[in-house]
């Protein structure tokens, strides 16, 4: 009986994957049992101490060049077969692009039901986990009858909380023989810098109020001054003035930062979905009347040409 | 060549959704149904694939009997024809027993190409497809925002986050889309009305020969709430400069959000 916890790395551990291990010792200890962390990749080698006070007995490494890159044909079988060797209880991933893909498909593989993108997970002589429903108009709280019981969990709602827990033992795994279906031909990663819209902290987003795609430069100052995400509403998605991952609302990405700051967005519900779990938000907003302040904390009824530039200028003399 | 869309009915997006008097679901009746949208995708895709390559287009979708009106929706925008595994006389499906119910009702369909939504707008659940995918035995790749095809072989572009992979698949092969793939159709007049003519093949669950075990939920839903979050909704009044002092201030000594 143990719990094990699916470590996502691009290159380094992802930030996910320690709040993932966070949320899984936790899990783990509630139910008496040893915490089993798996990790596939290049190589963990310079890693494993970052690894300490995380409460995990044994990290697995499947270390190899050709598992740099996440594969399904090739990730998958590898985490089947220690979820059945280890005869795991409970098994914890991240919702991420490529882990909510490859919890997906050991949950076929072993036949069991899973709980994707939870916001938190807890033992109560078994799983249970917190799942929004409808990009979060609805919250449900799920029992897991399955074995194992399998979620995975949302980045940037779990604080990562160390212990005195010692850096892991390292068992490393062979590398299985595998017949690629899917071929890799390119990866494209974010420039550096670019701060990934699910995982920031704060997040300036854009609607239609922008009046077009002259208006980014000036919420990127904003955003720059921030450390920020650059979001936006679907109508300037739609309107072809942003590419479409910056979409927030019920049919772009749920964001979790400390602070969302809305600018010409007038609130529709769909966008408010995307934008609730924030812990502030912010409107700047010309019309005194629009929904965003029935769902704010702060507003400012103002030409966001006029108000987003002095609020930059502010940070930039305050932070 | 076939294309199979699998396409969901699930609640409006712009829809207020209650919780019911059993704590445990949301109240469906007075809502108005449509198709997830990111599936809208998934069909637009399969009919450029019949524009260009003269693809066969089936919509499959498993759900109550008013799923007819989607799939009718997705005939108006140029399928083919349509299945509906009917769970009328079913128990609440999870995402597994959903997957082996598609499974079953595409074992014999004989498509070279599975198309979904990268999730459906309701239970957000991102996973029915991949299921799917690997219960079949086939190849998959989810959220993809580009998709070629020349010969057998599929190249596509996988979203990450701020990245992507490029892939190629051997056909058959399913594939989940994201908003940024193309633009869905909106059917136009004569083509709703040549929808009404197209076939949609009712098939009732129990027919699929399904062991009872197979579809049963290993996941069972204990409570259900709204997110009930006050937020202060305080307009800062002031001219310009102050407002943007008075906004820094809060935000940074009382709130701790900088
Ligand atoms: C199936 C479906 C899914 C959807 N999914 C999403 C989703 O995921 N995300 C999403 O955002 N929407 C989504 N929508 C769309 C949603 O219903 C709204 O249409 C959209 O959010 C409106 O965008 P907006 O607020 O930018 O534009 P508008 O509603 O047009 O609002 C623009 C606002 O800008 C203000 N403004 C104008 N000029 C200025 C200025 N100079 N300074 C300050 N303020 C100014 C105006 O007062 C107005 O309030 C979806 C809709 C459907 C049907
Ligand atoms: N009952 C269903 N019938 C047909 N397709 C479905 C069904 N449920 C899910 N799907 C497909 O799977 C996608 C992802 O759904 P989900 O895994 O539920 O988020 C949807 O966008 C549909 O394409």
């Amino acid at each position: 009986m143990s719990v094990l916890v699916l470590l996502e790395q691009r290159g380094r551990l992802r930030k996910c994957a320690f709040e993932a291990a966070s949320a899984a010792r936790d899990t783990a200890r509630a139910a008496g049992v040893p915490l089993n962390a798996l990790y596939i990749g290049q190589s963990l080698a310079d890693e494993t101490a970052e690894l300490a006070g995380l409460g995990i007995a044994q990290v697995f490494a499947c270390e190899n060049e050709a598992l740099k890159y996440y594969s399904n044909d090739a990730y998958v079988g590898i985490v089947e077969g220690l979820v059945r060797e280890l005869g795991a209880q409970v098994v914890i991933g991240s919702a991420s692009a490529l882990g909510k893909e490859l919890c997906a498909s050991v949950a076929a593989r072993l036949d069991v039901d899973l709980i994707q993108d939870c916001v938190s997970c807890a033992w109560d002589n078994g799983l249970t986990a917190v799942k929004p429903l409808y990009a979060g108009k609805v919250l449900s709280t799920v029992r897991l009858t399955g074995t194992p019981a399998m979620v995975s969990l949302r980045p940037n709602v779990v604080s990562v909380v160390r212990d005195e827990s010692p850096v892991p033992a390292i068992v490393h795994r062979p590398m299985p023989e595998v017949s690629l279906r899917s071929v890799l031909k390119a990866v494209s990663e974010a420039a550096a810098g670019v701060v990934e819209l699910t995982e920031a902290k704060v997040v300036v987003s854009g609607g239609r109020g922008l009046g077009g795609p002259e208006g980014w430069p000036v919420l990127k100052e904003l955003c720059t001054a921030l450390g920020a995400a650059l979001g936006a509403s679907r109508a300037a998605v739609d309107s072809g003035w942003i590419h479409h991952s910056h979409q927030v609302g019920q049919t772009g990405k749920v964001v979790c930062p400390d602070l969302y700051i809305a600018c010409g967005i007038s609130g529709a519900i769909q966008h408010q979905a995307g934008m609730r779990p924030a812990k502030i938000i912010v409107a700047i907003n010309k019309d005194p009347s629009a929904t965003i302040f029935k769902v704010c904390d702060y507003g400012i009824v103002g030409d966001l040409y006029e108000i987003v530039p002095l609020l930059t200028q502010e940070l930039k003399e305050t932070l | 060549m076939k294309v199979v869309v699998l396409i969901k009915r699930v609640p409006d997006t712009a829809s207020e959704l209650q919780v019911a008097a059993d704590g445990k679901s949301v109240v469906t009746g007075g809502l108005k149904f449509v198709m997830s949208p990111y599936d809208e995708h998934a069909v637009e895709l399969a009919i450029q694939l019949k524009e260009s390559h003269g693809a066969e287009v089936v919509v499959l979708s498993a759900g109550p009997p008013e799923t007819k009106e989607i799939i009718r929706s997705a005939l108006a925008m140029g399928a083919d024809s349509g299945i509906l595994v009917d769970t009328a006389q079913l128990g609440a499906l999870t995402c597994r027993g959903t997957a082996r119910l598609l499974a079953a009702a595409l074992a014999d369909l004989g498509a070279d190409l599975v198309v979904a939504g990268k999730q459906a707008v309701d239970d957000d659940a991102a996973q029915v497809p991949e299921r799917v995918a690997e219960l079949l035995g086939i190849p998959h790749a989810s959220v993809i925002t580009r998709f070629e095809l020349s010969g057998t072989t599929a190249s596509v572009d996988r979203e990450i986050e701020g990245g992507q992979y490029t892939l190629e698949l051997p056909l058959p092969a399913l594939f989940t889309t994201q908003k940024g793939i193309n633009t869905p159709r909106y059917p136009t007049l004569p083509n709703i009305m040549k929808a009404k003519k197209k076939e949609i093949r009712e098939v009732p669950a129990a027919q699929l020969g399904l062991a009872a075990d197979s579809l049963s939920a290993q996941a069972t839903t204990e409570a259900m709430t709204l997110p009930r979050q006050q937020r202060l909704c305080r307009v800062i009044e002031g001219d310009n400069a102050q407002r943007v002092k008075e906004l820094v201030r809060v935000l940074h000594m009382e709130e701790k959000v900088l």
